[in-house]
């Protein structure tokens, strides 16, 4: 370990001491302590808004993302100890959204120099908040299928369809969507990554009510929006390539849920609700087990995702490899939360009460059971990492 | 510290790999057993393995040694566990040097450890009584006797205990059995008096011993850290082994996966390679992910180790765990995969199974290390 990385590590551990206000280092518990941004957003308590904008002021909003669109212009390693440091407080992240871990990623990679000028810099600054548009009613594991259509019309696409689980699209200003722009080509190769504002005439979006409740997903109508050829990202009918690069990034994002955890360590949160014999073990042994073997592979995934951006940084990663923690990560994310609901018992079955903070165990508990559903399938993910890391035959 | 293997490490672990893949391939362990060979391993590797510097890879350079660390340990003890080569490493090289290096005073280490660098004195640490691993519960009685102890009691699953020259042994001085404290590790020559070996055949063919202390007498030059207080000293002995045994595991684990992998895309029924069928598809890439998650998790145990040696506990509980569950459904994937083929004692698969079942037992098995994890997490 370098003296210069010994010592950013003390700064930013300083920095983040004197910066994050003691109510941001508390576990989230309501849908608004995660801020997202965006031309509506407000915050929900003045430490919310402190500690965004320290941290935009910082930069580390985006910490690994380059200066001049608005990031911290911090490498690998430092960024690492950023969210180390980050987490050894309990620091709430300051801003979450789609145009972070998702669109911002392929921008870089794929955006011309005015889209990146353009769309990072306001995404760093949590002033436009972006939504995803991929998924339609007849194209969800199987998306290439997809039949939005983008029509040529001089300097402009028309665009018509319908997308579903586009989350947050009632409240999103801007879509990165995914459209066909060939219907002659096979089903990869007619497709562009196109981006627009939701403000467009002929935008319009619909709740849905899942089991677990009011819910962020949407269904999006697009009936005849004029969209500049301009917002295209990348090459016409290469969508396909730059929606992959964006499913390793939201698959990174998801698998990561596993990780983070809900707060509190489980073990703990079991021991207060159902208490403990006099040898100060759970008073459910079979329960203790199944908690501790959870544990065992949470502090696992946690070393595999260490290792994960470790690999990245050193050039040996496998591109696929972040669908095997896509489908590990969302499967333990099920059993924390069934193992909850076990610890929890009768009060986790409240719905709607404030001493259950309206049904929130049990509405957490059915959220997750999409994890393994969204962002690819865990069947899905299996079938790429059978086909492209284990190189299976007909996979 | 990086989570992957450094280019020193990656090279040690090319040069184990190359010794191990030429010497000692599975044919290597399989004619030991059938050979009904006296000593159950190979004294030439053995002496090859010193010539390379692998027993003194724990073991400070004014030693003999190369004063490296556990992840070189575990480099090497992964690439024993791709071949099932039997090896007094893991008994010798770290067992025997954990305990010298770090519990030896300056005369005991000066004696032993050179030794151990050289390769010629096996060492060995006799700590299991009962069916499981339970060092907390240990009943092998050590009595002040004279100028030392005297003692007694019974010690099973000894890895190579048949042809050590030196046993580390846990007795307890004082309190009862189920107390942390009251433990004390001695130094025991297994030619002493009143030391009864029995090698004991096991179903994976390695070796190990059941040894038997009738009125044992120890001088005190025999005692290996200090009287009652070797608790700590043995709890970091069986995390080093813990941690290298988990290494070895994941070596099982991913040569019965990679077998079983080759296989699929070679066996065909109904007229397909049997690696097309979704079924069996889905399985294997679910093998994939449990396999790469245990193998950072030993990783960040072999490190701990390097970086905090009392602290890592935690890190080789999270490993030894992850290692025993993954590499169990590794063999047992890998013999279901293999059909009727992989019952049969001429396929190599099976040898696996055999060798993951007592690395399992070895120090603790999953459900062990989970309860430990529990006890240390307080519920």
């Amino acid at each position: 370990m370098t003296a210069s990385i010994d010592t950013f590590r003390k700064e930013t551990r300083a920095w983040l001491e004197a910066n994050c206000p003691p109510e941001m280092r508390k576990p989230m518990t309501r849908e608004d302590d995660t801020y997202w941004g965006g031309r509506n957003a407000t915050y929900s308590s003045e430490p919310q808004k402190v500690w965004f904008e320290r941290m935009r002021d910082k930069g580390w909003t985006v910490p690994h993302w380059p200066k001049e669109y608005g990031g911290g212009g911090l490498d690998g390693e430092e960024a690492k100890i950023v969210r180390q440091e980050m987490a050894a407080i309990g620091a709430r992240l300051p801003l979450v959204s789609f145009g972070i871990s998702m669109l911002g990623p392929a921008l870089l990679k794929y955006g011309n120099d005015v889209q990146k000028k353009e769309h990072l810099p306001k995404i760093a600054a949590g002033l436009i908040r972006w939504c995803q548009g991929y998924s339609e009613p007849n194209a969800g594991s199987d998306l290439a299928s997809l039949q939005t259509r983008a029509d040529s019309d001089g300097d402009e696409f028309v665009i018509t369809g319908q997308k579903i689980w586009t989350s947050y699209a009632n409240y999103a200003d801007w879509i990165f969507c995914l459209v066909r722009t060939d219907f002659q080509a096979k089903k990869h190769d007619g497709i562009s990554f196109v981006l627009f504002d939701m403000a467009s005439k002929g935008v319009s979006t619909k709740p849905i009510l899942l089991i677990s409740g009011k819910s962020p997903f949407c269904e999006t109508f697009f009936d005849g929006v004029r969209v500049p050829k301009s917002n295209l990202v990348g090459t016409l009918n290469r969508g396909w390539d730059v929606a992959k690069y964006l499913l390793q990034h939201e698959r990174a994002m998801i698998s990561g849920m596993g990780e983070r955890g809900g707060g509190r360590p489980l073990g703990q949160v079991a021991a207060n609700a159902i208490g403990v014999d006099d040898k100060g073990r759970l008073d459910d042994s079979v329960l203790r087990g199944q908690i501790a073997s959870f544990e065992v592979d949470e502090a696992a995934l946690a070393a595999a995702a260490e290792r994960a951006v470790d690999l990245a940084k050193a050039g040996q990663a496998h591109p696929a490899f972040s669908s095997a923690m896509k489908y590990y990560g969302t499967e333990l994310n099920k059993r924390r939360h069934e193992l909850l609901m076990s610890a929890g018992g009768i009060d986790a079955l409240e719905w709607e009460s404030s001493r259950s903070h309206e049904g929130h165990a049990a509405r957490s508990w059915l959220r997750t059971k999409a994890n393994s559903i969204e962002g690819g399938t865990s069947e899905v993910m299996l079938g790429i990492v059978a086909k492209r890391i284990l190189d299976l035959p007909g996979a | 510290m990086a989570l992957v293997l450094t280019e020193e490490q990656t090279l040690l672990r090319d040069s184990a790999r190359g010794l191990i893949g030429e010497k000692a391939p599975v044919a290597h362990m399989r004619k030991l057993r059938d050979d009904k060979d006296v000593t159950g391993f190979s004294r030439d590797l053995w002496r090859t393995f010193a010539e390379m510097g692998f027993c003194g890879l724990l073991i400070p350079e004014d030693h003999g040694g190369s004063n490296l660390g556990f992840v070189e340990a575990g480099v090497v003890m992964e690439e024993i566990g791709r071949t099932l080569m039997p090896s007094p490493f893991f008994s010798t090289a770290v067992l025997g040097a954990s305990a010298l290096s770090r519990g030896g005073s300056g005369a005991q280490r000066k004696e032993f450890l050179p030794k151990i660098a050289d390769g010629s004195l096996i060492a060995t640490l006799a700590v299991d009584e009962g069916a499981k691993h339970r060092p907390v519960k240990t009943r092998m009685q050590a009595v002040r006797s004279g100028n030392g102890f005297r003692l007694n009691g019974a010690k099973a699953l000894v890895v190579d205990g048949h042809v050590a020259d030196l046993l580390i042994v846990a007795a307890r001085t004082s309190g009862a059995p189920g107390e942390r404290d009251g433990l004390t590790l001695f130094l025991v020559n297994p030619k002493s008096r009143g030391v009864a070996i029995e090698r004991t055949t096991m179903v994976d063919s390695h070796n190990a011993a059941r040894i038997e202390f009738k009125d044992v007498d120890v001088t005190s030059d025999g005692v290996l850290g200090e009287v009652d207080q070797g608790g700590a000293l043995l709890e970091g002995i069986l995390n080093a082994g813990r941690a290298t045994a988990a290494a070895e595991m994941l070596g099982i684990g991913e040569e019965a996966f990679t077998r079983t992998v080759t296989y699929l895309k070679e066996r065909k029924q109904f007229g397909k390679l049997i690696g097309e069928f979704q079924a069996l598809q889905h399985r294997a890439a679910h093998l994939y992910t449990e396999i790469e998650i245990t193998r950072a998790a030993v990783l960040k145990a072999l490190q701990a180790l390097d970086a905090d040696y009392g602290k890592a506990g935690f890190a080789v509980a999270v490993a030894k765990a992850r290692a025993g569950t993954t590499t169990t459904l590794a063999v047992q994937e890998a013999l279901q995969m293999h059909g009727g083929a992989g019952m049969t004692d001429a396929f190599d698969i099976g040898l696996f199974m055999k060798r993951a079942r007592v690395c399992q037992e070895l120090f603790g098995d999953a459900n062990f290390h989970a309860d430990a994890l529990a006890q240390s997490k307080q519920y």
